[in-house]
């Protein structure tokens, strides 16, 4: 009998860490599942950021897997991740398309005049409508979607080498050849 | 006892100013249900961005763009339970301060009724033990050797 009552606490010690074990997987935010992750893009019909006079449609996203970043001159991790979206499209020949989310169209395109422009091309989202369509909270955001326009993945924060080689990378090969 | 100063007293009360209506912005309401309906919602969801504020209170982009969405949901005519659909179709759980109960939220919503059941069984099997009355008759050797020591002179 002495012996159960010592195993008590011990037991509501481990179901307490297992709890709180729970818990803390769950802590960042971030990691929330993607509502949208295995459905096609959301329609929309947008600008082009250089030919505001074309509206882009979620049918031209067809055809080739490709990332879709969500970005704005506004953001600063937006910019610190630039040049590695450049590097990912001339080395790696990704096709990358923009959402310039809540932005100046002006100050965008002054900034990839400056810096360069990576992108196939821009969907200008000036009232987040597509963003908020697409379950974004933030920029950066990247989705990869598959040939067929269906989102595979989002990547919350900055595209770093680390997460293209890890992540986007090995998605982009998978669904690359879906048709 | 000291007499709390006045501007003690101001910072004592400013613990409880709530910072539920932070946000001013300039909407322009067809009518004044829509306007009411429209502050009860956005104080009803949390801001996907920030950890812990409702979208009234959250100057982050995407609480305005949310402000947006729903005044915009409220002029097309949407009722209160197809403005949360939509935003839990982007958005899921985070975007709700009550989850949905889903395999999920079972835990959550679960476990501090089985910490409340496991609290009462604790409590139950060590009351029933510690209630009951202790074995303390003394065996016939012992009773005697008290015998001895109370007929002592």
């Amino acid at each position: 009998m002495a012996k159960q009552s010592v195993l008590i606490p011990l037991f509501a010690f481990v179901i307490l860490v297992v709890i709180l074990g729970l818990g803390f997987t769950l802590s960042d935010h971030k990691d929330l599942p993607a509502q949208r992750v295995n459905e096609p893009m959301p329609a929309f019909s947008l600008p082009s950021l250089w030919q505001p006079q074309f509206q882009i449609t979620a049918a031209s996203l067809d055809g080739e897997a490709a990332l879709i970043n969500v970005w704005a001159t506004w953001c600063p991790s937006c910019v610190a991740e630039h040049a590695e979206l450049a590097r990912i499209h001339t080395e790696e020949g990704i096709r990358i398309v923009g959402i310039n989310y809540n932005d100046d169209p002006e100050a965008a395109r002054a900034f990839l005049r400056r810096w360069g422009d990576p992108y196939a091309f821009h969907i200008v989202d000036a009232e987040g409508t597509l963003a908020v369509d697409l379950g974004v909270y933030g920029a950066p955001e990247t989705f990869v979607i598959d040939s067929s326009g269906v989102i595979r993945y989002r990547h919350v924060g900055v595209v770093t080498e680390r997460v293209f080689e890890e992540k986007l990378k090995p998605l982009l090969n998978q669904f690359k050849d879906r048709s | 006892m000291r007499v709390i100063k006045p501007l003690s007293l101001v910072a004592l009360l400013m613990l409880f100013v709530s910072g539920a209506s932070a946000v001013i912005e300039a909407q322009m309401f067809p009518d004044d249900t829509v306007k009411a309906r429209y502050y009860d919602l956005i104080a009803e969801f949390r801001c996907p961005q920030c950890l812990n504020t409702n979208l009234a209170g959250s100057d982050a982009m995407i609480a305005q763009d949310l402000r947006k969405t729903i005044l915009r949901l409220l002029i097309d005519g949407k009722t209160d339970a197809e403005i949360e659909a939509y935003l839990y179709d982007r958005y899921g759980d985070f975007i709700l301060y009550e989850p949905r109960l889903t395999p999920r939220t079972w835990l959550l919503w679960l476990g501090p009724v089985g910490l409340g059941a496991l609290g009462f069984w604790i409590w139950f099997s060590l009351g029933w033990r510690t209630g009951r009355p202790r074995e303390t008759a003394l065996s016939e050797e012992e009773q005697d050797r008290v015998q001895r020591l109370l007929d002592q002179p």
